[in-house]
């Protein structure tokens, strides 16, 4: 159990900064994810917390104290590699049990645990292979295995389940978050997987160009991104552009969108496309509601989701509909859509 | 067309390996007939042996050659690997001179080398003898072992060796545990290579050794000059059946060149 705080750290190679002044706080326990598009940042926030790599500036404390003079092997962390790191002279057992071992761990305990956590992984069979007679996805869970065996205060996973497919990601996703809550170590997820972002964490960063732009639990990330950036990179969503009016935005159209929560001077909203409405013709529009008229351009089919890509007179909007059976539009239909003024999130910056 | 290209081949390696060994062969098996002329046909027997074990110089000179070569070895290969490993964990300023300065070492002609240390080891006070020796075979075999470690360090993963720190190892642990068994292969090409400077040393050596202190190579050359006895042919084959025999059972422990 430990509570990670990493205060106004900023890390550059160069010229180039890969972190700029990040602030977070790891709640004690918690199950964090950091999120971000490539060369954001989240690999170098994981090594800096692991202790390889060194801050610039700003401070990163564990429990309270600060760890700058403590080396990676007193951290008590465990740490999962984005290419695993597997020890390639050593059996998958031998490389479950070596954070047990170099500790000294008497040999008939440390066999159990070894045994226990390849079983929890589902590899409990495969203990005597090398790591290069592994498929990627073993290869994967070996290393989450011999990342949470010591029982670190702190777990970095580096993107630790990319390599699994649906069925055992699933799994391991369950395992993961059973294995974190029992043991209660606090977690930092590094993820591409903005479902399982927000199915699996407590709370939500999201880092764009070495700045953490957006903070806090799944669903308030969710529904309210503070950014154009955030709400387009966690989940999908529908910006609209226009001038300042009072309660909401004027679009070029001329149509006027309201806004619940309105914020003074802003000139775009966000809409997520599952929020829209496609209203069937002659239905009533609940009152209150934001509405537009378009013309169907395109049509996804996906199953149990149909994604429309509707134009409103110059303003092309991305609405999903739930394949619940009842008759959709199709191509160039005329249709009226409305959503809630809720559902209008003003977006103050990119 | 590709059949003939193959047996060109063969009878390539064949001469090859003809041109490489007949000497070698010829050397032993004159070693064991009575003969001191080379007479055909032979007259086996092992008396060059039995004369050997009770030429005390020959033998003396052996004992220091084989004492010199292993503690070369040792010394060299350690300090070697030491060498590598912070070479490749470390960057400091002058870490790319000191790399690119390794090298002429192993091309400068040992006739010259030995001159210098000669000369050098006077001035300083070293002088001649058993520890000049080994002192010069460490300084000639050292640059072949960092060269050939560092070889093998290339194709260490250095994550690994974080991995194991966040596991909790030490830097010695992670060393011993991680980083050596990678690189024992390079660390055993390596100590033949410093193995082989040191026996085989003919020219550093003469110019250190002391009268009745001398390695093998240079007994064995002052023995030729008052005039050549088959008592070199079974020393000679003596230590041809043994290294032969040392190199064979590493290469079987260590595939060199090849992942395992
Ligand atoms: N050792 C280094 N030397 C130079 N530049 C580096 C180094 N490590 C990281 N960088 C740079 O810092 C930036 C952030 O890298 P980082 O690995 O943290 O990205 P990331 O968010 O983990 O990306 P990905 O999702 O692709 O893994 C990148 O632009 C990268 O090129
Ligand atoms: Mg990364």
């Amino acid at each position: 159990m430990a509570h990670v705080s990493v205060r106004n750290v900023s890390r550059s190679f160069g010229a180039h900064k890969a972190l700029d002044d990040v602030s977070i706080d790891f709640p004690d326990g918690g199950f964090y994810a950091l999120l971000g598009p490539s060369g954001s940042g989240k690999t170098t926030l994981l090594r800096l917390i692991a202790g390889f790599d060194f801050p610039d500036e700003g401070q990163i404390a564990i429990d309270g104290d600060s760890v700058e003079r403590v080396p990676v092997e007193k951290r008590r962390i465990g740490m999962m590699f984005q290419n695993y790191a597997l020890f390639p002279n050593m059996s998958v057992r031998d490389n479950v049990g070596f954070g047990l071992s170099v500790r000294g761990e008497p040999r008939h305990k440390m066999a159990a645990e070894v045994q226990a956590a390849l079983d929890l992984v589902q590899l409990g069979s495969l203990g005597e292979r090398r790591p290069h007679q592994l498929s990627g996805g073993q290869r994967q869970r070996v290393a989450l295995a011999r990342a949470f065996v010591t029982r670190p205060r702190v777990l970095l996973l580096d993107e630790p389940l990319s390599a699994l497919d649906k069925a055992l990601r699933v799994d391991m996703q369950f395992e993961l978050k059973r294995i974190q809550r029992e043991i209660g170590i606090t977690t930092i997820f590094v993820t591409h997987d903005q479902e399982e972002a927000l199915t699996m964490s407590d709370r939500i960063g999201i880092l764009r160009d070495g700045r953490l732009v957006q903070e806090g639990p799944p669903d308030e990330t969710y529904e309210r991104p503070g950014s154009a950036f955030a709400a387009t990179f966690l989940g999908d969503a529908n910006i609209c552009e226009g001038i300042a009016i009072e309660g909401g935005i004027r679009l070029a159209n001329g149509t006027e969108i309201n806004i619940e929560k309105p914020v003074k001077g802003c000139t775009r909203c966000a809409i997520r496309p599952e929020r829209i409405r496609i209203a069937t013709s002659g239905a009533p529009i609940p009152a209150g509601d934001n509405r537009l008229h378009g013309t169907i351009l395109r049509r996804v089919f996906a199953g149990n989701i149909i994604t429309y890509f509707v134009d409103c007179s110059g303003l092309e909007l991305k609405v999903l509909v739930q394949n619940d059976g009842s008759i959709q539009p199709y191509i160039n239909d005329a249709v009226r859509l409305h959503w809630s003024k809720a559902s209008t999130v003003p977006i103050v910056s990119d | 067309m590709t059949r003939l290209l193959e047996w060109l081949g063969r009878g390539f390696l064949g001469l090859l390996l003809a041109f490489l060994y007949l000497p070698l062969v010829i050397m032993g098996v004159m070693s064991f007939n009575r003969s001191p002329f080379y007479q055909l046909p032979i007259d086996w027997s092992t008396t060059w042996y039995s004369q050997l074990f009770a030429n005390a110089q020959l033998m003396s000179a052996t004992w220091n050659s084989v004492t010199i070569a292993v503690t070369t070895t040792i010394i060299a290969t350690a300090l070697g690997t030491a060498a590598s490993i912070a070479l490749f964990r470390n960057e400091f300023p002058g870490k790319r001179i000191l790399q690119v300065l390794l090298f002429p070492p192993i091309a400068i002609p040992w006739l010259i080398t030995g001159t210098a240390m000669l000369v050098f080891f006077f001035w300083v006070g070293i002088g001649r003898g058993p520890h000049a020796i080994l002192l010069g075979h460490v300084a000639l075999a050292l640059p072949y072992v960092i060269v050939v470690v560092s070889a093998r360090l290339q194709t260490f993963d250095p994550q690994l060796e974080e991995a194991a720190r966040s596991l909790g190892a030490n830097q010695w642990q992670v060393t011993r545990r991680i980083t050596l068994p990678w690189i024992m292969p390079g660390v055993i090409a390596g100590a033949l290579f410093a193995f082989a400077v040191s026996f085989d040393q003919f020219v550093v050596s003469y110019f250190l050794a002391t009268p009745g202190q001398a390695t093998l190579p240079v007994e064995i050359y002052a023995a030729i000059r008052k005039g050549f006895t088959p008592e070199i042919n079974a020393v000679s084959t003596i230590i041809v059946v043994i290294s032969m025999a040392l190199m064979l059972l590493t290469a079987r422990f260590f595939s060199f060149g090849g992942e395992r």
